[in-house]
């Protein structure tokens, strides 16, 4: 491929770069986005094992029972069918309940509930009842937790209408994510990588809030569109950095939910670069790659000079030994040595 | 009941409420015999499951209920919506997948749900709505309203999980819930001697929950029994199981018309046990009632069902722009 001589400045999102913004924690930006709105509305609530008193497993929650109170962030049994099931009742009944499922792993015990209740109770009844509400859950490998602690499950859901999937890759797109899932007047599930709660980014002090349904292009780039989900948008922006110095200008956009999906924004980008590779931690098959795969080649095909390329967590059950684990999950070097062979530039 | 209070004994109730009660069986009864026919005649898409034999549970039920009172139904649950005050237009509607139908007809017969009275929906996984039952008493208790939800299922709901799950918390957290099983023997062609271990009402004992089991043919034992445990409920006294012991008169839906898997005899001894018949009887014999007001109830109600299906089958099916509204808010 032939190499312009002079490219423009890399323009990274203010979700990853931000001057005179202080930076939180994506698990306190999490935290901040929901007691602003608990705050703000007195049907907010919180139910789930381990919510309150232990302020969550993975400490997100600290501190909101102290402002809350114990009627209003709930300790649950370990029920994860019944705290969903009791999500939806409250929500269609004035509610807004937020339901914490410890891992993705466990959403598993929620699928009817989920699928056959939440997504379908406002078609069924003819639009009269809603259902806004917020099950929150884990996703991602990497925490050497084996099989059943680690899966990036967000395709199961992405799947059903009626439902919304949020994929928030950033402590700036948590929080404003967060606080448009609280009130939409949906179902929304949010998967947040388990990882991310101690990656610090900018998040403003000011109140803001993010639409569902809004793709943000992370860093700026003219040679190929990578569009990456949750913590892969950092293993993209690794990459990009490396293609950068092999003289290879990527585009890295995060579509933030993968329902809705920002079509639009994803194939203008591949429209522009000409070239796209997804990457995503779900399993590949069947999955959210194979979707945003198919949406690139449906709606810029004319414009593509090579074909759409995915990169997945491959299709086995996830590997306790890190030396095994490690080879599941997407890595920068996958994607560089991916976006090499379709810009002309690798082996 | 002995840990109750006293309650009101439901002989007390003026006639005037009775005859109402026998009224709303006897819409629930005509409803589901013109459905019946709307499928044998092969008006009605689809089938439905009747609630005939079992109607005094619903209308013994509701009764107690006020009009902001929740309900959570199921795929057997005519009797429940219009027990609970849904009108018989919209109901045929929806049976018929008509646009003025309490769903827009996106529901059908498994999925009426009617928030002017309270009915959350009807749900055809059996056992899916204990938890949004129990849900809405949670936001009943948060939100201070009084209200109390009422969660009706089939025994055959009691084989899955979930119910445990939503009882646990419920008696955990008091909240202002009644599970009403609907015993009426079968878990679709299956006697529920061989998938029910143990009682049915012993599965409440171990977490502490008041339960009791009823005679569900009887419409004073129904009602009396619920205007205890929903008063209790609504002042803060916690949930309760109710088993009230029924029949389905009919298949377990409008195909089902051989029913090979019991006997007639079995279903004679039962029909002896019609719920409108005993309600009859008890207000003949308590000298309360004419026979004649009987006959004029029944005239009126059937001639009304009438009317509303032929409402129903004049009403304009949903235009296809319906077919994607509503998926999302």
């Amino acid at each position: 491929m032939s190499m312009p001589n002079h490219r423009p400045q890399v323009v990274y999102s203010p979700a990853i770069q931000a001057a005179d913004v202080r930076g939180i924690t994506f698990g306190q930006a999490i935290r901040e986005a929901i007691a602003e709105e608990m705050e703000r509305d007195e049907h907010v609530f919180v139910v789930g094992e381990d919510v309150a008193q232990a302020g969550s497993v993975f400490k997100v929650l600290v501190g909101l029972l102290d402002e809350f109170g114990p009627a209003r962030v709930i300790d649950s049994p370990i029920s994860e069918a019944g705290i969903a099931g009791i999500g939806v009742g409250a929500a269609i009944t004035g509610m807004r309940p937020i339901v914490d499922i410890m891992f993705g792993d466990f959403t598993t015990l929620v699928m009817d509930q989920l699928i056959n209740q939440a997504a379908k109770t406002h078609y069924m009844s003819g639009g009269k009842l809603t259902v806004p509400m917020v099950l929150r859950t884990t996703l991602g490998a990497s925490r050497r937790s084996a099989a059943q602690h680690s899966q990036s499950l967000h395709a199961l859901f992405s799947h059903i209408p009626g439902l919304k999937v949020a994929v928030p890759a950033t402590p700036y797109d948590a929080k404003g994510l967060m606080k448009s899932a609280i009130r939409d007047e949906n179902p929304v599930v949010i998967f947040e990588d388990k990882m991310l709660y101690q990656q610090k980014g900018p998040v403003p002090e000011e109140e803001y809030t993010l639409p569902l349904g809004q793709a943000d292009v992370k860093r700026s780039g003219e040679d190929i569109t990578i569009i990456a989900t949750s913590s892969m948008v950092y293993v993209a922006l690794e990459a990009a950095e490396q293609l950068a110095a092999a003289g290879i200008s990527a585009e890295v956009i995060d579509p933030r939910t993968t329902v809705p999906l920002d079509r639009e924004t994803l194939i203008q980008s591949a429209k522009k670069t000409s070239r796209a590779l997804v990457v995503d931690e779900g399993y590949q098959q069947y999955g959210v790659t194979g979707e945003i795969a198919a949406t690139i080649a449906e709606g810029a095909f004319y414009y593509l000079d090579a074909p759409v390329k995915r990169i997945g967590a491959m299709n086995v059950p996830v590997p306790f030994s890190p030396s095994l684990e490690d080879l599941t999950i997407p890595s920068a070097e996958q994607i560089v040595e991916t976006v090499k062979s379709v810009t002309g530039t690798g082996p | 009941m002995s840990e109750m209070n006293q309650p009101t004994p439901a002989s007390e109730l003026d006639t005037e409420h009775w005859l109402h009660m026998y009224e709303q069986m006897v819409k629930i009864r005509a409803f589901e015999e013109a459905a019946n026919d709307l499928y044998t005649s092969a008006k009605m898409p689809g089938i439905a499951h009747l609630y005939i034999g079992e109607e005094a549970i619903a209308v013994g039920i509701c009764e107690a209920l006020r009009r902001d009172d929740y309900i959570t139904s199921t795929h057997r649950g005519h009797g429940h919506c219009l027990a609970k005050g849904a009108d018989l237009d919209r109901m045929f509607a929806e049976l018929l997948g008509k646009e003025a139908g309490y769903c827009r007809g996106k529901g059908g017969s498994m999925h009426i749900a009617d928030q002017e009275t309270g009915n959350l929906g009807a749900n055809a996984i059996v056992g899916g709505s204990a938890g949004i039952a129990t849900g809405a008493a949670l936001s009943a208790k948060m939100r201070g309203t009084e209200q109390v939800a009422v969660c009706f299922f089939g025994d055959g709901a009691l084989g899955q999980g979930l119910f445990y799950e939503s009882v646990n918390m419920a008696q955990l957290w008091k909240l202002p819930v009644i599970y009403v099983c609907e015993n009426n023997q079968y878990g679709e062609y299956t006697h529920n001697s061989k998938t029910a271990a143990g009682s049915l009402v012993g599965r409440a004992a171990g977490f502490g929950i008041h339960a009791v089991a009823i005679d569900g043919q009887d419409i004073l034992a129904v009602h009396r029994t619920a205007r205890i445990v929903i008063e209790r409920a609504r002042t803060g006294g916690g949930p309760a199981f109710l088993v009230c012991n029924t029949y389905r008169f009919r298949g377990h839906h409008v195909g089902d018309i051989d029913r090979p898997y019991r006997s007639r005899e079995e279903e004679a001894q039962w029909a002896k046990r019609d719920p409108l018949k005993l309600l009859e009887a008890w207000l003949l014999k308590s000298n309360q009632v004419e026979a004649q007001v009987f006959q004029r109830i029944e005239r009126d109600v059937r001639a009304a069902v009438e009317a509303a299906v032929a409402f129903a089958l004049d009403a304009p099916y949903p235009s296809e722009s319906e077919v994607d509204r509503h998926v999302y808010a």
